[in-house]
């Protein structure tokens, strides 16, 4: 059977704080959410690759973010950890409908 | 044409030096293929020593990016060894699978460490010392262990002790011989360098021969062959490597101790070639990358056909990478009855130096404790000069080689890379180079060892003029070029007043980075406080969320106690509320005060509500604690009330905005209880008057306070602190301890630039202002809907049963 998206409203747009992350629990899975400078919104899975930093606490810069923990460098839009450590970490397409916030889980 | 197909075995120092080599000779003319079975793209080996000694990290050592392959069209393999070579079919074969056939074919497998064949060699807790791996193993044992042995007295044991030494173990080095570094010293160097590294806390135990490793599995101690033992956790061996030829070996291409090539660095088998530790070129096998280049600029010579006269064996020289210990040594160590030398030794000074010749020609050379003229002196032996040309050149004033400015052009300046002034000189002024890191990306000057750093420094120095600066010409990251100094004066002078905008201004190439954001952020806030508002975005995770995250995302709270000072009713507050939030740990800390640890982030408002005291601010770049002994109302040696002072320092510079962390002391008299000696600013009351010590630090590199002034008042020593904290915010980069800014500005200036009243003043009307805006963060967080929303609140979404 071929596995579907099911949106899943985390909060509203105008209620994530911009330049940070939000720590989003949707069952036992912890997804890192983003609201970047240029407004756009970005999910990706709350676990660093290295030593499972959290990082929605981390700095965050245009399109990455630094992990807390031992400053990783990791794309938000595709999950890649930058050079010259390696890695990635899941992502998760996100939704707006007017002002609300979809992330899309698969089932 | 079809490119040729290149294939290097061992993607590592001398290999990868060879293709940059052909790259910039030919830069399409071969297709190339790296297999190398470490999973990092090239590192710089050598600055491993670096990292275990906590002065540089694993992230800061690459040499050579993943994108650089990239961007050159290189094929890596990395993880990936080369496990057969078909020298008929001119294919090699890997681990994985793979089948790649070959055109030339360079071997660069460097060597393996040995590992003396001793009955339990094999325990756990035996380890070698050459790759990212072994650091990793070592930096882990020493976090969970306490006794370290070392075996071997040489350059590399000696780095590693020095180490294992900085990450808190005890070490004891056993060296067959009775000196240390033997192949490099002679016996009165060797034994002022034992000297030396005794004070530095190292034990040796000399003339020592392992028997047996002991332990069960894991390996307890050592014995020895005269019957004693001692007791370790961890073994380190550095008794030397061995040419990593088995491939070579057995695919028939004949080796000696190294895979034998010849000046053209070629096999005697065709199209194979051999360059690095693993090579043997004319019964020399080398072990330091000076000569490893100078045979991969050969190799890639002769392999895109430029002219060159290939390789013709090297002069070594050496020097120990130990911070606080200067050696040098080359070519010939040891004087026989042919020998002439000219000794100096001043035992004052701690410095010796002995230089040897031979049939009127310079062989070598030992320094100890001055190692200016090494490479001058390699030089020299290098030109053959005679022991008149040096005893002229000594005794003349005018010849002597003082400033490098005197200095001639085919002077070496990076012995590693033999890069000469000349090249870098020549490079600075056409390519309008203006900081140390540029020519090394440039020339490859310092690109190695980093022994040359000081040097580059000077000529930039020297070339320049006063447009370089030597200390703050080091852009702030590599989001920008400029230097904390230029962006400074650019906020001021245009009047930038946010993060974004500087960024815009000043030309930033990226969004910015964990680096410059929150320095920029303090750039701005420390030269306008009344009207910058901070930007807790840029700010490290622990300094927006007011407390320190621990490796588990949970939090610590560590409440303020000023002085130290504590009453029943805190410690009832304390008590309660770790009950109630099941606290996972209750520490008292190394400042004087307790921690909660282990803290929910949702529960952190809670936590301080009902607490209700202020934030120690444990994870602020600002003022820590400020530890205090006992003093004058119950220590019978007592002069002072440091109780008293501590508690009014605290008050008066909690909050405050700092380069870095701050740290205070205030003991009551010179047995310095609350270790006053190793503190930003540390107070030690005498009779009747008050030391202020400062640029002190405790941390990774262990600092002792300078004495700066003496007040009678207590009134004049809290306003000299108050300038002195002012002058340091002002003027340090960001993420200075006063310790290293006190050593890059000199005490002396920092004394001048204080001693002046008026300075004083303004200085202290400054940080009054700064001080003016200090809220208490927790309480602030606790007030604010939106900062508890944003920054404390998960949203959690149950999985809906479908
Ligand atoms: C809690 C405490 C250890 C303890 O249980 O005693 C502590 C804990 C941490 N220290 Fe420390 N240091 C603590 C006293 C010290 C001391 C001793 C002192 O202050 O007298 C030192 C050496 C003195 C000094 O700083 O000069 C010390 C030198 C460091 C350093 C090295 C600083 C340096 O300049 O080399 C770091 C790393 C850094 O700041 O970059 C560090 C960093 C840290 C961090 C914040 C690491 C981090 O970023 O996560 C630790 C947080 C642990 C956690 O899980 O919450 N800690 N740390 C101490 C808190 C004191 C307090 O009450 O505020
Ligand atoms: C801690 C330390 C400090 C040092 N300090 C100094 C110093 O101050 N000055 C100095 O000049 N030198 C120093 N050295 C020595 C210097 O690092 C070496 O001389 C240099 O790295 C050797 O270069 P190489 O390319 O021959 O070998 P390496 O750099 O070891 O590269 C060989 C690579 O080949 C890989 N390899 C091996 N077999 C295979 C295979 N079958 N398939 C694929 N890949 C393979 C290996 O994994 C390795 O990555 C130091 C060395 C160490 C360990
Ligand atoms: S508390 Fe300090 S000394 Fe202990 S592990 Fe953390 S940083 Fe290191
Ligand atoms: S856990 Fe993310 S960098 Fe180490």
């Amino acid at each position: 059977m071929e596995n579907t998206l099911r949106p899943v409203l985390v909060g509203k747009v105008s209620e994530l704080p911009e330049k940070l992350g939000k720590t989003v629990t949707i069952g036992m899975k912890e997804i890192a959410v983003f609201k970047l400078e240029s407004g756009k919104i970005r999910a990706i899975e709350n676990r660093c690759p290295h030593k499972g930093g959290v990082l929605a606490e981390g700095i965050v810069s245009g399109d990455y973010v630094f992990c807390p923990m031992h400053d990783w460098k990791i794309s938000v839009v595709d999950g890649n950890v930058q050079e010259p450590d390696i890695g990635c970490v899941e992502t998760y397409p996100v939704e707006i409908k007017e002002d609300q916030v979809f992330i899309l889980i698969e089932d | 044409m079809t490119k040729q197909k290149l294939v290097l075995i061992g993607n590592g120092m001398a290999g990868i030096r060879t293709i940059e080599e052909i790259l910039k000779m030919n830069p399409d003319g071969f297709d190339i293929t790296v297999f190398g079975t470490e999973p990092y793209p090239n590192y710089n080996r050598i600055q491993l020593s670096k990292v275990l000694q906590g002065d540089t990290t694993l992230k800061d050592i690459t040499l050579n990016e993943w994108s650089w392959y990239e961007d050159n069209n290189i094929r890596l393999y990395p993880g990936e060894s080369v496990s057969r070579i078909d020298k008929e079919k001119q294919i090699v074969y890997t681990d994985k699978g793979k089948v790649q056939p070959y055109d030339k074919l360079i071997i660069a497998t460097g060597s393996n460490p040995f590992m003396l064949p001793l009955p339990g060699a094999d325990k756990e807790g035996v380890i070698a010392f050459r790759n990212i791996k072994d650091t990793e193993t070592i930096v882990e044992y020493a976090k969970k262990h306490k006794k370290a042995a070392v075996i071997g007295g040489g350059l590399l044991g000696l780095e590693a002790a020095r180490g294992l030494l900085n990450l808190g173990m005890e070490v004891d080095v056993i060296h067959i011989q009775d000196y240390l570094m033997e192949r490099q010293l002679d016996r009165k160097a060797g034994k002022l360098l034992q000297k030396e590294l005794e004070k530095q806390g190292m034990n040796f135990l000399l003339e020592k021969s392992t028997t047996e490793i002991l332990g069960r599995k894991h390996v307890t101690g050592l014995q020895f062959k005269d019957g004693s033992r001692i007791k370790a956790d961890l073994v380190v061996m550095a008794v030397g490597i061995k040419p990593n030829v088995s491939l070579a070996l057995e695919a028939g291409i004949p080796i000696s101790r190294g895979i034998l090539v010849n000046d053209h660095l070629e096999t005697e088998v065709p199209n194979i070639y051999a360059v690095g530790e693993c090579a043997e070129h004319r019964g020399m096998v080398y072990g330091l990358v000076a000569p490893l280049y100078q045979q991969g600029q050969a190799l890639a010579q002769h392999l895109c056909g430029v002219a060159g006269e290939g390789y013709k064996g090297s002069v070594l020289s050496t020097q120990l990478k130990v911070s606080g210990v200067d050696v040098f040594s080359t070519g010939k160590i040891n004087e026989d009855e042919n020998t002439k030398v000219s000794i100096l030794h001043d035992d004052l000074r701690g410095v010796y130096q002995k230089i040897l010749f031979e049939e009127e020609k310079m062989v070598g050379a030992v320094l100890f404790g001055n190692t200016k003229d090494g490479n001058k002196l390699l030089n020299f032996i290098k030109k053959g000069i005679s022991v008149q040309e040096y005893v002229e050149a000594t005794q003349n004033p005018e010849v002597e080689v003082n400033s490098i400015a005197e200095l001639p052009d085919e002077e070496m300046i990076c012995g590693c890379n033999g890069v000469t002034k000349g090249a870098i000189v020549e490079a600075i002024q056409t390519q309008g180079l203006t900081t140390v890191d540029q020519v090394k990306g440039c020339t490859n000057a310092s690109r190695s060892c980093g022994g040359c750093k000081s040097l580059v420094s000077e000529l930039l120095q020297c070339t320049l003029g006063d447009s370089y600066d030597a200390n703050q010409k080091e852009a702030i990251c590599a989001c920008t070029t400029l230097s904390r100094d230029e962006v400074v004066h650019e906020i001021k002078e245009k009047g930038l007043t946010h993060i974004r905008e500087v960024m815009n201004v000043l030309g930033w190439t990226t969004d910015g980075c964990s680096k410059c954001r929150p320095a920029l952020n303090y750039y701005l806030g420390m030269i306008d406080p009344l009207r910058y508002e901070d930007e807790k975005e840029a700010r490290y995770v622990n300094e927006r969320m007011h407390a320190n995250i621990q490796k588990d995302g949970t939090y610590s709270v560590v409440p303020r106690m000023y002085g130290g000072v504590t009453t029943s009713e805190e410690l009832r507050k304390i008590a309660n509320v770790a009950d109630k939030y099941k606290v996972g740990t209750i520490k008292v800390t190394g400042g004087q005060r307790i921690d909660l640890l282990g803290v929910k982030k949702e529960d952190l408002p809670k936590i301080w509500e009902e607490l209700d005291m202020p934030s120690g601010s444990a994870y602020a770049k600002g003022l820590r604690t400020v530890k205090t002994c006992v003093g004058e109302n119950y220590c019978r040696f007592g002069t002072q009330d440091s109780i008293g002072l501590g508690i009014q320092l605290e008050k008066k510079f909690e909050g405050l905005n700092t380069p870095h962390k701050v740290k205070m002391a205030v003991s009551a008299c010179p047995r310095n209880c609350a270790e006053s000696g190793i503190k930003d600013v540390g107070i030690v009351g005498v009779e009747g008057a008050w030391e202020m010590h400062v640029g002190g630090n405790g941390g990774t590199h262990l600092r002792e306070a300078d004495l700066l002034f003496k007040f009678k008042s207590g009134e004049d020593l809290v306003e000299m602190i108050g300038a002195f904290l002012q002058y340091y915010r002002e003027t340090a980069n960001y993420l200075e301890r006063t310790s290293a800014w006190v050593d890059r500005l000199g005490l002396d200036h920092i004394k001048e630039v204080l001693s002046e009243k008026s300075k004083v003043m303004e200085l202290n009307s400054r940080i009054e202002e700064a001080l003016s805006i200090v809220q208490d963060p927790w309480k602030e967080a606790i007030e604010n809907k939106t900062l508890l929303r944003d920054l404390y609140q998960t949203v959690k979404i149950p999985t809906e049963t479908k």
